[in-house]
């Protein structure tokens, strides 16, 4: 390579583009996924009460789902031509196990969803009652659908069942050899409860965020109280689950990832009585990439760590020095501390409201208000940090023992090219995060529309 | 069941090949329409008509661009090593593709949410850009797709050729969805489009003859070549009766046609410029015969799907939705 040069090494730039294209995508399909179930929840309502609040509900959140929709789907059609155009080598030995779940996603998902919102977003007035149910609860299961599947194909590439190593046209490729072991992977499981349950949780922090914008400003009627009592109980259910859940779920990387695990942990050497650092910082500022490397300060629980992968504090932990290659581990350890520190205030904001409702002084306590306001973004912050774990953790591997990272990049790719469609990615993104933003926060400040009038429910 | 060899002894590859081409085939259709929607748009000077070819694909859009999303998948699924392979040499290409459609869907979306002039300029500009650049960018695609060397005049060729085509199944599709005036002009651009997209199609088919060894001139070059022409007549014809869901009818055939004529010029090649025969390009057979079952039972309950949506908002666009 030449000593100096404007543009990115390939390999490198592939990496921040899919990352890039992965972080923002993964916003949309959370709101849109978090927010589906609310909305079956109101249009049930609207039909079985025909009360005028519901109807509201049903409209004001049903805007922000159909641009929200629209955005997850413009930006995630390019992830799945990504695979192609960037990661070829990766595509081509990959694609015989892990085509399958993303062509099946498109047919048992997308169309199902993007079909019926077609109905829910424009057809109130054209379908009966029981046709616009039907098809609130269809763009519900499309949205939930397309999680199995996509989730099905990550977690073959975090834990690879079912399959052996061939040579086709060349190449060394992964050949099916068993579906069930391939696709009912035991992975799935935690990270589909993991991923919908924070889904939900984060867009009721988000609704709670706005309803205590406007309870705040004072021009809180009936809407706003009822989006704040609503998402409020689901806050209150579904935080403390996922703190349970997730704690499970360390045990299980522990067991199928341990490289992983301890990187989220940042342990070198194999140890037992493993402390949980809850921070620890350098010596100085060239061991920042390893939190643990000659530490001056750390805080952590005694055996916590070793508690985390087994109950007990005896378990081994097998430290990062064991394994070939390392991910970056600072931010594999810190992603997984903020998430979880994030995790553990969702709760206190669930059982503060609980308590304040109680009190009869859920609407008056201002601080509260704040907090929610401060925190209606947090969610979505903690499922990307959580992203950030599973995908980073698993570096250098992009198949966890099949493949690395380095040798999925298309080999024929340029560094001129890598380097203009990131810039092209990051230029667009940002435009697109920034336009979003903008088109929600006006749809907020407008607030709920007027259901007197019969008008404005398609365009 | 016996997983291990293909079902019923059918020649998986050359099925799956086949069925690639037809997903294309219906992104082509009925996104395709989109696409000219868009491109029509660009005539278009008062609101109330731009709103309604906006109201006339509001609720299809999305569900028509899922095809190009299963297109993807089950090259992916099927050919992995074409897939990568078309994809990676074709890198600037397929972005362009993609960066049009990104415009193409968020400026609908994104235009009605204010209601000043300069906001609704800037989306109409960024939604024709999106909806003609992406049918003119994957014609260019498909050309690099067929040949064996990227040849930019043929890129170009088929680019206008598609872009004409979407042209002719959006007016074709507005004439369903528009009523008196607004409906006249749509028969116009029908009238117009079909002869214009036979014509540049006939060059396309001319160039191709004498630069490449394609099969053009073979016998199925020219029954499809013949099958175009005559559809276009069609179309024209349907244009002056007027016969709207009789053109719109014709507008996909001609789809499917075109289609057909690009697989066939490659078969048995999936990717020509790489040598890769669609039999050494598939995966084994257990997982050929999972897609296969996954698909049978999938793409009928789609297709319920898709009559649903089309006959809940049939007929005229503007009024109800």
């Amino acid at each position: 390579m030449e000593a100096t040069t404007l543009f990115l090494d390939p390999t490198l730039a592939s990496r921040i583009q899919f990352a890039l294209t992965a972080i923002v995508h993964i916003i949309f399909p959370v709101i849109s996924m978090g927010l589906a179930p609310f909305l079956v929840y109101f249009t049930w309502k609207e039909i079985r009460t025909d009360q005028g609040i519901y109807v509201q509900l049903r409209k004001f959140w049903l805007k922000i789902f159909a641009v929200t929709f629209v955005v997850g789907t413009v930006t995630g059609l390019v992830l799945e031509f990504e695979f192609g155009t960037n990661f070829a080598a990766f595509s081509t030995a990959s694609g015989e196990i892990l085509g399958g779940p993303l062509a099946v996603e498109g047919m048992m998902a997308f169309f199902l969803e993007a079909t019926f919102l077609g109905i829910f977003v424009f057809g109130r007035e054209r379908v009966s009652d029981a046709v616009y149910f039907l098809s609130a609860v269809l763009v519900a299961l499309g949205s939930w659908l397309s999680a199995v599947w996509i989730l099905i194909a990550n977690s073959w590439m975090q834990n690879p069942r079912g399959y052996e190593i061939v040579t086709r046209n060349g190449a060394d490729v992964v050949q099916l050899v068993d579906p069930v072991a391939a696709y009912w992977n035991p992975r799935f499981h935690w990270m589909f409860v993991h991923m919908q349950n924070s889904a939900v949780l984060s867009v009721s922090l988000l609704m709670l965020g706005i309803s205590a914008y406007h309870v705040r400003k004072g021009d809180a009627g009936e809407f706003w109280r009822k989006s704040f009592k609503i998402a409020l109980v689901v806050l209150a259910v579904t935080a403390p689950f996922q703190a349970l859940h997730g704690d499970a779920y360390a045990r299980h990387i522990y067991e199928t990832q341990p490289q992983k695990f301890a990187a989220m942990e940042a342990v070198w050497e194999t140890d037992t009585y493993v402390p949980e650092y809850i921070v620890a910082f350098p010596t100085d500022l060239n061991d920042l990439l390893d939190p643990r490397a000659k530490q001056i300060f750390g805080f952590g629980i005694p055996g916590g760590a070793s508690w985390l992968a087994g109950y007990d504090p005896q378990t081994t932990i097998k430290g990062l020095n064991e394994f070939e290659g390392s991910p970056p581990v600072a931010i594999v350890f810190w992603s997984f501390r903020l998430m979880v520190a994030m995790g553990f205030w969702f709760i206190v904001l669930g059982f503060w409201g609980l308590y304040r409702w109680w009190t009869g002084e859920l609407f008056r306590d201002r601080l509260y208000h704040q907090s929610l306001m401060l925190s209606g973004a947090m969610g979505i912050l903690a499922v990307e940090l959580g992203w950030i774990v599973t995908e980073v953790g698993r570096q250098p591997w992009t198949i966890t023992g099949v493949m690395k990272t380095a040798d999925a990049v298309t080999p024929s790719l340029s560094s001129g090219e890598a380097t203009l469609t990131l810039l092209g990615f990051v230029l667009a993104y940002t435009a697109i995060l920034a336009v979003y933003l903008y088109v929600v926060r006006r749809i907020v400040a407008a607030g709920p529309p007027d259901v007197e009038s019969k008008e404005g429910e398609g365009s | 069941m016996n997983l291990e060899t293909p079902l019923w002894g059918l020649p998986l590859p050359e099925i799956w090949f086949t069925a690639v081409f037809f997903v294309l085939a219906m992104f082509l259709f009925l996104d395709g329409f989109d696409f000219g929607v868009g491109a029509i748009y660009a005539t278009r000077k008062n609101e109330e008509e731009k709103e309604t070819l906006l109201a006339a694909i509001g609720p299809f859009w999305d569900g028509n661009e899922v095809w190009l999303v299963v297109f993807g998948g089950s090259l992916f699924a099927v050919f992995p090593g074409a897939y990568a392979g078309i994809l990676s040499r074709n890198y600037l290409l397929v972005f362009g593709v993609l960066a049009a459609l990104i415009l193409r869907g968020l400026a609908p979306e994104f235009r009605e949410q204010r209601s000043d002039p300069v906001w609704r300029n800037l989306w109409d500009k960024v939604f024709v850009t999106g909806s003609a650049g992406t049918p003119f960018l994957l014609g260019a695609f498909l050309a690099n797709w067929v040949l064996p060397q990227p040849d930019f005049l043929a890129g170009t060729l088929t680019g206008l050729t598609l872009l004409l085509l979407t042209v002719v199944e959006g007016a074709a599709f507005l004439t369903i969805k528009t009523r008196d005036d607004l409906q006249r002009e749509m028969l116009g651009y029908m009238r117009r489009a079909a002869p214009a997209y036979a014509a540049v199609f006939l060059v396309l088919i001319i160039y191709l003859s004498l630069t490449t060894d394609a099969g053009v001139v073979g016998v199925g070059g020219l029954a499809a070549t013949g099958t175009i022409l005559l559809l276009s007549l069609t179309v024209y014809a349907a244009a002056g009766r007027p016969h709207p869901y009789a053109a719109f009818v014709s507008s996909a055939a001609m789809t499917f046609t075109f289609v057909g004529v690009f697989a066939y010029l490659m078969y048995p090649h999936i990717d020509p410029a790489a040598g890769l025969l669609v039999r050494d390009a598939a995966v084994s057979t257990l997982p050929l015969n999972l897609m296969t079952i996954a698909s049978a039972f999938l793409l009928p309950v789609v297709l319920l799907y898709f009559a649903v949506l089309y006959s809940v908002f049939s007929g005229p666009a503007g009024q109800g939705y």
